[in-house]
């Protein structure tokens, strides 16, 4: 390849990722649910006609990022070829072809090119409401948690279907978010369209296939060398979780290869009668997360880096099947980071950081009128992150998402969507796990409805019997706990009642620490109780 | 008795190294350079307003407007410099500015730090009330809290307060009152976010004020000394700053709200951009403004350089958004980095040459400077590989001293590698044209363009050094450097439109729209944008009107544009119509068929504009005749990466049409150009040179 081609195709497939960041940027900038707009609850991609990934938005989280990627050749094999028009958007919500819930919209969009299919863009995002029980752990199976959406057309030759739109808004508790969401997610695809289409006239192309060529082999060469540069062997690591009402055992083995990474979860405990079970292909997303951190930080997401990970499971609680409740399978996928990483840290000790909070502390509030009175009903979700791990030179991130990639709403936006003050939103001091670097914060956050109103809340939390471990002698950090403000104890997880007047406390787990704490630096130690991020003098 | 004359307009631009002046006098240009002064940045100006009303034969009372802008502002965020600050907010949310959004902006590194709050955590004061999200008070507040919060900033050594309260922007109650109890015990300035960011999102709005209130104490100080000291040497002329939306607000409003002003400087060089583009008739622009302290690269496109409603300063993180502080106040997007000839060059553990973010500025300066520098800057690597000419900088101004600069590259750098001089400033220039090349490809890829379809304008002291190398780069085949590049800001503050963005938050739904409301509403805000426009301009103005529109539950609005008249029975519908049509313009589709779901207005703006004389068109042109230059010098030249022979030429000796074959280094009182191997230089009609590579078209 000539330095010219070289560069220009280097520049394409720049231009590839800012497409699809625009594109990811107009589901920000038109979508309804906070969960979208403000917290990035979403991913964006582009795919070659065969349902490749060749691009993903940096915005988004890993969740939706590496479920999307397979998600498209679901589409295709629902959709046959001849069906497709210029002007059409799939859609779907199925657990199983899209990523791991209900709540999860996926729509895919073919772009054509001078009537040639010349690629697809899908994009997923988390809407507020799917009907059935809520967003909670609390059914028993898959068709008590909410609409199901089978792959069908959201739109044909530029056309929405409206009987979908009315079946939807009948089923769903705030219609005019989750339709609103529906075609912030058509008008996402669209604007990826059009930027593609753009780009490929500008620079005479009329197919993506040699660009495609360019960027899986650049790809492939640079994970190689990274794979190969691993030790090899197998290891394999436990964690022990909360679960719904019994402790939940989660297992894996790592395996490094010559040219790929296994890692299998025989040995995890079976499938729950609750909504925290897990489809694959989001316990997969996770797995390839972790393994991306510690293999290929730098390389860009698509088909090529993604097929060096291969997972593999039996039927149990990560690898949940139809018509398994999942509602919540965030909640182990994110704690599939933790065992990953865990047993890398036997292939390359003094690495790997220490356990964190884990699993984001979503609640989601249905909030009314106290009985009798007058008011306003509002479904609100709020995404809330405890404390990072320490890692092997620093100190573990504060209050941060992990390995969650989303951010936390505005309190302020929060407020704006439903009868409920937050009142308080701050570091909970004396969280972090002790050690040569200290384990991040958790927080506090307390929560009641205005005036005149009361609300439920589904609990998704985790690590509150089980806190995160510390690593090389670092100290586990500081469980999360689930009250009222006068002292009655809640549930980690399930639907539960806060009355009028009546807080709801959260404090949110922090994280492990990492090496010796009798090697943490005075000065650190100094730092910590000038801040107030430690208050006991005893420690 | 004055002089004053309203076509005699000076523009003054204070750098982190130079402060540059301007002076327009009926058309005719003149210019210079001295050094920022940090002890007292005023006395630049003077200095630099007595070279140029020297040069033009005019006195200081004869000068008609000054227009000022300023990089001291953003300097004191980057370096973290400013006054020690108190953030006083609501109870329950102390760590707002250091919780941020929870987010990592960087997926995958694990080892990712997160920017340190502007205000640590003991310096932030949490007090009793609360406002809800209607604006409605929940909770009274606790004004005997205040007063010993106040004891306690009155105790500390706090030169400023900062209060951010939730919901601020909706009602801005609790605020005001804070303010008036604490200003009773406490002589410091006190700023409120209801007042400098009235926006909601209580992370960028508290981030906010707290940069405001960091930067006033020294901003004001600044601001009362200039204007007693203008006019103590006769300049009684009005004074106005250049914002960093480009437009130009009062010397009161910016004292008070200083924030306004990071950017402004930047913003100046944008506008002086925007100019030439029109100038030349180019739609694809990349403008490229090294200083002494940071560089600045900014799109524009279509003449006008896009514009954000908030930015981040300070990004820490090979630039990466959400790596900054985030300001949210109306500026002109670009990115910056610290990248300027004053920039300090350094050895990391890894052994890499790093530049940056530090900054040698005009104290202690450059080593070669001899002002008591003794780390090694761009500046110094430049002059040992030949492109500075050292008894000619600056005008000669300033003697460059080589040999302290060999001495500071090879003991802070050199040595530690195992290099030579040459070798070691040559890595030096190339790290530091990577990283500005980086930064332009991530800034045009943020906002899904291609870098290299645009035609470069560099301007800015240290840029004509480097434009050739970061266009080689970048693949970009032509750059403008602009006659003035080395004042581009200071020029541009007096291109800048006298502007005045007048804006009302008032949420509004379709149904409840009253069209005698909104034209009041409407007329208020352009009396008051025209009235601030008639301070400095006495032609024509015109209005644009915008209304800020979202379907009710977005949390984001789209501009839709409005005619200047007023609204009348059918006001419902075609503002529907309007937001329908714009809506399916940015997004594909607008939303149909929903029962209940209302469109809201959520931000009227009007801006108000004096009407310019149209500019004079230029075509560009590859030139005709061959000019030999009659000198040479020996400069190391980066893509073959050996010394080669450049030709040295007079810019003042060349004519329009001129064409310099390089390898040649263009040399004027300001700057030099240096054109690389790859690069012939044309001077254009109006002066400009253009860097065109070889064997490409115009």
């Amino acid at each position: 390849m000539s330095d010219i081609s070289e560069i220009r195709m280097q520049v394409m497939w720049n231009r590839l990722i800012s497409v699809v960041e625009e594109q990811a940027l107009t589901l920000l900038r038109t979508a309804f649910s906070t969960s979208v707009r403000e917290s990035g609850d979403l991913s964006a991609g582009v795919f070659d006609p065969r349902g490749q990934m060749l691009a993903q938005a940096v915005t988004g989280t890993p969740g939706h990022v590496n479920t999307m990627a397979e998600a498209v050749l679901h589409f295709m094999n629902a959709i046959p070829r001849e069906e497709m028009f210029e002007g059409d958007t799939y859609v779907t919500n199925d657990p199983w072809l899209g990523t791991g819930h209900l709540h999860d919209i996926t729509m895919v969009s073919p772009s054509f090119l001078n009537g040639e299919l010349v690629a697809f863009f899908a994009c997923t995002a988390h809407v507020v409401d799917v009907g059935g029980r809520g967003f909670g752990a609390d059914g028993k199976s898959v068709y008590e948690e909410g609409i199901q959406i089978p792959i069908m057309k959201f739109a044909e030759k530029g056309k929405v279907n409206l009987d979908l739109v009315r079946i939807l808004r009948a089923n769903v508790r705030e219609p005019n978010q989750v339709v609103g969401d529906f075609y912030s997610l058509a008008a996402c695809n669209e604007v990826g369209h059009r930027r593609l289409v753009d780009m490929m006239r500008e620079t005479d192309l009329t197919s993506l296939d040699g660009l495609r060529d360019f960027i899986f082999s650049r790809t492939r060469d640079a994970m190689l060398e990274r794979i190969k540069a691993l030790p090899k062997g197998s290891w394999s690591n436990e964690l022990v979780t909360d679960g719904y009402d019994a402790p939940v055992k989660l297992a894996a083995t790592v395996s490094v290869r010559d040219d790929h990474v296994e890692v299998d979860f025989t040995g995890t405990d079976p499938m729950s009668r609750w909504g925290i079970n897990c489809p694959i292909i989001y316990s997969k997303a996770y797995a390839c997360y972790a393994l991306k951190c510690m293999v290929a930080p730098d390389i860009p997401n698509n088909a090529a880096s993604l097929a060096f990970f291969t997972v593999s499971s039996p039927i149990n609680i990560l690898n949940a099947v139809r018509p398994a409740p999942v509602a919540l399978r965030h909640i182990f996928g994110h704690m599939v980071p933790d065992l990953v990483l865990g047993a890398f840290s036997k292939a390359l000790p003094g690495k790997i950081l220490a356990e964190g909070a884990g699993a984001l502390w979503n609640i989601h509030i249905s909030a009314r009128p106290a009985a009798g009175g007058q008011g306003r009903r509002a479904e609100v979700l709020m995404f809330n992150s405890g404390g990072m791990g320490a890692r092997p030179e620093l100190d573990g991130l504060s209050a941060t998402a992990f390995p969650s990639g989303v951010h936390t709403m505005p309190i302020e936006a929060t407020e704006h969507t439903g009868p409920i003050v937050i009142w308080r939103k701050e570091l909970r001091p004396n969280s972090g796990g002790d050690g040569e670097f200290r384990g991040g914060l958790g927080q506090i956050i307390e929560i009641a409805a205005t005036d005149g109103h009361e609300f439920d809340f589904s609990a998704m939390f985790d690590r509150v019997n089980h806190p995160a471990h510390g690593r090389e002698g670092g100290k586990p950090g500081v469980a999360g706990v689930v009250k009222l403000d006068d002292g009655t104890k809640m549930r980690p997880k399930g639907w539960q009642h806060v009355p009028a007047g009546r807080r709801l406390i959260l404090e949110l787990p922090g994280g492990g620490g990492y090496g010796d704490p009798t090697r943490r630096s005075a000065a650190a130690r100094a730092n910590d109780r000038s801040k107030g991020y430690i208050t006991e003098d005893d420690r | 008795m004055t002089s004053r004359s309203d076509d005699i307009r000076l523009g003054a631009d204070i750098g982190g190294t130079f402060t540059d002046i301007a002076l327009d006098v009926r058309g005719e240009m003149f210019s210079t350079k001295v050094l920022t002064n940090y002890a007292a940045p005023e006395q630049a100006i003077l200095d630099g307003i007595d070279v140029v009303i020297r040069d033009a034969g005019i006195s200081a009372a004869d000068i008609g407007i000054i227009i000022h802008g300023t990089t001291l502002a953003t300097n004191a965020l980057i370096e973290r410099r400013g006054a020690r600050t108190a953030l006083v907010t609501t109870e329950g949310f102390r760590d707002v500015i250091e919780m941020r959004t929870e987010n990592r902006f960087e997926q995958y590194d694990l080892n990712l730090q997160l920017p340190t709050p502007l205000i640590p955590r003991e310096d932030r004061f949490t007090v009793k009330g609360r406002i809800g999200a209607e604006g409605q008070e929940l909770q009274p507040l606790d004004e005997a809290g205040l007063e010993v919060i106040a004891d306690r900033i009155a105790a500390g050594n706090f030169g400023s307060v900062a209060i951010g309260f939730i919901h601020a922007y909706a009602n801005p109650d609790h605020e005001r009152r804070a303010r008036e109890i604490l200003s009773r015990k406490l002589s410091i300035p006190i700023s409120i976010s209801a007042e400098v960011s009235p926006q909601m999102r209580e992370f960028e709005r508290f981030n906010t004020v707290c940069a405001n209130a960091y930067v006033r104490p020294q901003m004001a100080d600044y601001l009362a000394r200039l204007q007693t000291r203008l006019k103590d040497m006769g300049a009684e002329c009005p004074v106005f700053m250049i914002h960093s939306g480009g437009g130009l607000i009062s010397v009161e409003t910016a004292s008070e709200f200083p924030v306004r002003l990071v950017e402004s400087g930047p913003a100046g060089g944008a506008i002086f951009a925007a100019d030439i583009a029109r100038r030349f008739g180019l739609e694809k622009v990349v403008s490229y403004d090294m200083g002494g302290t940071t560089a600045k690269i900014c799109l524009i496109e279509d003449f006008a350089p896009r514009t954000a409603r908030t930015f981040e300063v300070a990004r820490t993180y090979r630039f990466s958004k959400g790596s900054g502080m985030p300001i949210s106040i109306p500026v002109i997007e670009m990115i910056e980095i610290g990248a300027g000839g004053g920039s300090i060059a350094w050895v990391d553990a890894m052994g890499r040459i790093q530049t940056g973010p530090e900054s040698a500025g005009s104290e202690p300066g450059p080593a070669c400077y001899g002002r008591g520098g003794k780390r090694p800057a761009i500046t110094d690597a430049d002059l040992v590989l030949g492109k500075l000419d050292p008894d000619n900088f600056a005008g000669g101004a300033i003697k460059l001293d080589t040999s302290a600069s060999e001495q500071a590259i090879l003991r802070d750098v050199g040595e530690r590698l195992s290099l030579n001089a040459m070798a070691t400033a040559f890595g030096i220039c190339e790290v530091v044209d990577e990283n500005m090349a980086n930064a332009a490809r991530v800034h045009a890829v943020e906002n899904g363009k291609n870098i290299s379809d645009n035609l470069m304008i560099a301007f800015g002291g240290a840029a004509p050094l480097h434009a050739a190398r970061l266009c080689e780069k970048l693949g970009i085949d032509q750059c403008i450097v602009p006659k003035g590049a080395g004042v581009g800001s200071a020029i541009g503050f007096l291109k800048a439109p006298f502007g005045y963005e007048a804006l009302a938050s008032k949420l509004t739904r379709l149904s409840r729209f009253n069209p005698a409301e909104v034209n009041a509403l409407l007329a208020d805000l352009k009396a008051s944008a025209e009235g601030f426009v008639r301070t400095g301009a006495s032609g024509n103005i015109v209005c644009e009107i915008t209304a800020f529109m979202r379907y009710a539950g977005q949390g984001w609005e789209i501009p839709v544009p409005l005619s200047d008249e007023p609204f009348g029975d059918d006001a419902v519908a075609k503002l529907k119509a309007l937001f329908e049509e714009n809506y399916q313009r940015f997004f594909g589709r607008a939303i149909e068929g929903l029962d209940g779901l209302e469109i809201e207005i959520v931000t009227w703006s009007v801006k108000a504009t004096d009407v310019r004389p149209a500019v004079t068109r230029h075509e560009l042109t590859t030139g005709s005749k061959t000019s030999e230059p009659t000198t040479t010098r020996a400069v190391f030249d980066p893509a073959t990466g050996a010394q080669q022979t450049y030709g040295i030429v007079e810019r003042d000796a060349l004519r329009a049409g001129d064409r310099v074959a390089g390898p040649a280094v263009i040399v004027e009182r300001e700057t030099s150009t240096v054109v690389t191997t790859s690069f012939d230089a044309v001077i254009q009609s109006d002066g400009a040179i253009l860097l065109i590579r070889k064997g490409s078209q115009a």
